[in-house]
Order: structure tokens, then C-alpha cells, then sequence
């Protein structure tokens, strides 16, 4: 039985507002397509990097050549035209695209043939490696696991840095000042409680809370759509959805 | 783009992963715990302006059949008003789909946690009121079959609330919780022999077997003689591979006698133990107030190692 929707659970249908950057990458209009592989690549350059970095351990320099290769074929070569998303997750389907070049670059040394001097997308690969280099060892971790938490942890920088420009854009800013304080910047043996921040904030504790209800409805809401984005259809979009958050989808 | 450390990575997780309460008159405050079945959250009751505790379930694929069990778990205790019971304020479906419960907030310890702290008087003051509250369930027809130190939180105040209910089976004759409209139990989610539902480290021999026709009072009996058997000796009866042979099969061994473990602990205490711990259903103490009652015996000085006939 699907007890997790059976009553009140939303129409089930992909959301047809918010299209999926997975099909858009497949379209035949140029357009279209670039739309869709610009949000891809904001959802998974980074993982893609730090995979290279920690899989193949291969050297900052090299890792920066590969990941501009990689994206720089998959637009070339159409990649992402070939997937079928009944044969998986569009995320597996990248990272065994990704495998796959990285053995054919090694094979066939493909990348002396590329210019250095003259990267074809432009992406701070600075930003991503003093990310690694402030991240935890992945000791213990499968290259699959690294790949799906830089995954998660690319997608959830991403869902800060909207929720931050949706607050300031209507006006909120409080609200994703207190979930910074609260959620983000919290040390680990920090006892922040709601009263403390209130008074912090000169602000009363209802006003806290109920801000900080709205900024974390916005946060899981931003991290959906993004998810819904980058995913092929409903069924991927959902069991993303769990193995995430662990939750239903709406 | 801010980087996130993978603690806040975590962080981020669980607080995505709370439900939406928008259309709700809840508000979501922190999450306190998480459970096989659920998990459960401090919120704000915004018309009552009272801290609830909201039990959310997990999710169908995370565990099939919690939906069922949470809606047993909220409806039995709605039908079990008691001191020693947590009581139920309200239950429903979220905007998603899950089912929660809303339930008052219990400030304490889980008597697991709490139990070392505690002299032997106060701990066996302590198994009394969990007898009583017990005996009630029995009393409404309600086994809850999955009794151990950690589903008793003791309060601030010095109550003492048996949780977790979600197991529980309501007897020939006592209420049987029906499910709302738009929820159905799956024969897989049933109760079904064979299946065993509990915690193996306090659980009787028949219900260890899955013999679900066979699971009465005297299997809540026996966990009740495995929490005495926790507070005299600081261990389960049936730890790491004592507990995996049951899993295996030999769900009729006995535990290790208390004494042995610690010699220092009183013979009449003991004798309570292995009586409320025999295999056999028939020769256990016949209620839950009958053990409640040698332990008030041997509270008001009687050491003797004989127990109350049945």
C-alpha cells in the first residue's frame, strides 16, 4: 500500500511551470536546450570537480581541464540526449557518463589536445577547491557517496543563495537573517534557543519562530523546485525527493 | 556561493525534511527524536498557544505499514485516559499526505537514561507506576507489547508516562482501533503469526515465536520483570547474542539470573524477576498489579522470597 499518498497528497503531476532542465537539455530548440544545460551545470559542476578530485584524485589542474572537457562534450556530443529515465536517476546517468570520459580521456590522452589558455565555461574552480580543501576526508566514503554529498551540498548552497535573493527581493530580510543565525551559523556546541535569539534580536520569541517557520518553508520549497528541475520526471523527481529528505513530495 | 561544512549539510537535511505545517494550526519548533515508525517534533498549537509533541510518520517506502501503526498507536491512546499514559490532543493528515498525532510534551528522561541516577527505592517506585499504568491498558483490553526502560520517560515533576504504543494489540473484546477513511491495512502490515513485533531484548518466549494468538497480558508481564531485571542489574536479560539466538529461534531460553550477574542484588527481588520472567505464561504473575504488589511488599521491608500466589 502507498500510505504516503493516500489522502491529501498533492495531483501527482509534474509541475508543468517549472519544466525539467533534464528535457529542456534534450530539446531540438537551441534556446531551450541551453536553458536546461545552464541549470544543470549549476547543479552539478561541482560535484563533478570534487568527484574527479577525490575519485581520480587527480591534480587540481587536471580536474578544472576535466570538468570543462566533460560539460564541454556533453553540450558537443549532446549527451544528455541519450538519457531514458527508465533506466535510472539522471544523477547516476552523469556520473557514469562522467566515468566513461574520464576513461576514454586517459586512454586516448586527449587532454594535451586541449588548450588550457582558453576554457570553454566559465566556473570558479578557486571557490570549489578551497571548498575541498575546508571539506571533511571522504576516508570511509565510497567515490558514489562523495559524488551524492557534494550533490546535496551543491544543492543546498544553491537553495541558500535563492532563499537569500527571494527575501530581499519581497522585502524579508529578517526572516533569512534569523534562519542564517539559527540554521547556518550555529556552532556545533552552541545552545542557541529561540528565547536567546529573540532577545539577540531585540524581536519577541513569536516573531522568531514564526519567522523562522516561514524561511525553513521557503528553504524546503527552493530545494524541491530544484530538485524537480534537475530531474527527469515525476517518478525520478520523487524518489530523489526521498532519498533526500526522506519525505513525500508535494 | 557559501560553502556548507557537512554537519550544516545534516542540519539542512532534517530541516528540509520537516513537514509542511502550513495548513495546519501547527508550527514546527525542533525536532525532538526519530523513531522506527516516526518523528517526532516540538510545535507551537498556534490556537491553543501551547508546545505540543507532533508525531509524524515516516514515509511508505522508509517503512511499510507505519501509517497504519501510528493511527493504531494515536487511537489507542485516545481511548487510554491515564496518569501514566501520554495523552493524545489531536490527529490528522499533513498537506503531503502523512499522518500525524499531536500529544502533550513530556519535559524528562527516558528511564534507561535516568535509571543509574536513581536509589533502589526510587527505581522500583518507579516500575509501580508503570505497573499501574499497565494494568489500566490491560484493564481497557490493550496489550502494548513493547514495554523496555526506553518507552518510560520519567518527568520533571516525577511522573512517570509509558510511551510509545504504537504496537500495541487490542484484545478480544477490547478497542479495536479502526482506521479513517482513505486508510487501509495491507495483509503484509497485519499482525500475522510468524511475525514478530517488539523488542527481542525484553520480549516474552511466545511473542518472540510470532505466535500472535498466543500474545496476552502475561507477554507485557514478562517485559514489565525485564524492566526490573534492567533496574537491579543495569543490562537487559537477553543482550548481543542472547538476543540474536532468540532472533534465531530459541526464543524459550531464560535470562541469567540477576544474582549471578550481581550477587549484592536481594534474593526477594530476584525471586520477583524469574516469576514475572517464566517461560511459561501460566506461571507468571497473573496481572500487572500483582507484581506492582510485591514490589510495594518488599518496599515496606518484606524480604521474603516468596511472591504473591496467584
Amino acid at each position: 500500500m502507498r500510505d504516503d499518498t493516500g489522502i491529501g497528497e498533492g495531483s501527482g503531476k509534474f509541475p508543468a511551470t517549472r519544466p525539467s532542465a533534464v528535457l529542456a537539455a534534450q530539446s531540438p530548440h537551441p534556446i531551450e536546450r541551453e536553458r536546461g544545460l545552464a541549470t544543470l551545470l549549476s547543479a552539478y559542476w561541482r560535484p563533478v570537480y570534487k568527484y574527479l578530485r577525490l575519485r581520480y584524485r587527480e591534480s587540481n589542474e587536471d580536474a578544472k581541464d576535466l570538468t570543462q572537457g566533460f560539460f564541454a562534450r556533453a553540450l558537443e556530443k549532446e549527451f544528455f540526449a541519450a538519457y531514458d529515465p527508465e533506466m535510472g536517476s539522471f544523477r547516476t546517468y552523469l556520473r557514469t557518463c562522467l566515468d566513461r570520459f574520464v576513461a576514454d580521456e586517459r586512454k586516448a590522452a586527449l587532454r594535451q589536445k586541449r588548450s588550457p589558455d582558453a576554457p570553454l565555461l566559465s566556473l570558479d574552480f578557486e571557490d570549489a577547491e578551497s571548498e575541498l580543501a575546508r571539506g571533511e576526508p571522504a576516508g570511509g566514503r565510497t567515490p558514489e557517496q562523495c559524488f551524492h554529498d557534494e550533490f546535496v551540498r551543491n544543492l543546498f548552497s544553491l537553495a541558500v543563495d535563492k532563499l537569500r535573493e527571494e527575501c530581499a527581493l519581497r522585502g524579508k530580510e529578517l526572516p533569512f537573517v534569523l534562519f542564517e543565525r539559527y540554521e547556518l551559523d550555529r556552532e556545533p556546541d552552541e545552545r542557541l534557543t529561540y528565547e536567546k535569539l529573540a532577545e539577540q534580536m531585540h524581536l519577541p520569541v513569536t516573531q522568531v519562530t514564526n519567522f523562522l517557520a516561514f524561511a525553513r518553508r521557503e528553504f524546503r520549497r527552493i530545494v524541491l523546485e530544484t530538485l524537480r528541475e534537475i530531474t527527469a520526471n515525476d517518478h525520478e523527481f520523487r524518489d530523489e525527493a526521498r532519498s533526500l529528505l526522506g519525505s513525500p513530495a508535494p | 556561493m557559501r560553502w556548507l561544512s557537512d554537519r550544516t549539510v545534516q542540519h539542512l537535511r532534517r530541516v528540509a525534511e520537516w513537514p509542511d505545517l502550513g495548513q495546519t494550526k501547527y508550527r514546527l519548533l525542533e525536532e525532538l527524536g526519530r523513531g522506527g515508525m516516526g518523528t517526532v517534533y516540538l510545535a507551537e498549537d498556534t490556537v491553543l498557544e501551547r508546545r505540543v509533541a507532533l508525531k509524524v510518520v515516516v514515509t511508505a517506502a522508509a517503512r511499510p505499514g507505519a501509517a497504519e501503526r501510528m493511527w493504531n498507536e494515536a487511537r489507542v491512546l485516545a481511548r487510554l485516559e491515564h496518569p501514566g499514559i501520554v495523552p493524545v490532543h489531536d490527529a490528522g493528515a499533513l498537506p503531503d499526505g502523512r499522518i500525524f498525532y499531536a500529544m502533550k510534551r513530556v519535559d524528562g528522561r527516558r528511564l534507561d537514561e535516568l535509571a543509574p541516577s536513581l536509589t533502589l527505592p526510587e527505581r522500583l517506585r518507579t516500575l509501580r507506576r508503570v505497573c499501574e499504568a499497565v494494568a489500566f491498558a490491560h484493564d481497557r483490553g490493550v496489550v502494548h507489547r513493547d514495554l523496555k526502560p526506553e518507552n518510560v520517560m520519567v518527568g520533571a515533576f516525577g511522573e512517570v508516562l509509558v510511551m510509545d504504543w504504537g504496537v500495541a494489540k487490542a484484545l478480544e473484546g477490547g478497542p479495536v482501533p479502526s482506521l479513517p477513511e482513505g486508510i487501509a491495512v495491507s495483509p503484509s502490515d497485519a499482525t500475522a503469526d510468524g511475525t514478530v513485533i517488539g523488542t527481542l531484548e525484553y520480549m516474552a518466549p511466545e511473542q518472540a515465536e510470532g505466535a500472535a494468538d498466543r500474545i496476552g497480558t502475561p507477554a507485557d508481564v514478562y517485559a514489565l520483570g525485564g524492566i526490573l531485571y534492567f533496574l537491579l542489574t543495569g543490562h537487559a536479560p537477553f543482550e548481543g547474542p542472547d538476543a540474536e539466538r532468540r532472533a534465531r529461534g530459541a526464543a524459550r531460553v531464560e535470562p541469567r539470573p540477576p544474582r549471578r550477574r550481581d550477587p549484592s542484588i536481594a534474593p526477594a527481588l530476584e525471586a520477583i524477576v524469574l516469576r514475572a520472567m517464566a517461560v511459561e505464561p501460566a506461571s507468571r504473575y497473573a496481572a500487572a498489579e500483582d507484581l506492582s504488589a510485591d514490589l510495594a511488599r518488599f518496599l515496606d521491608g518484606d524480604r521474603s522470597t516468596r511472591t504473591t500466589t496467584v
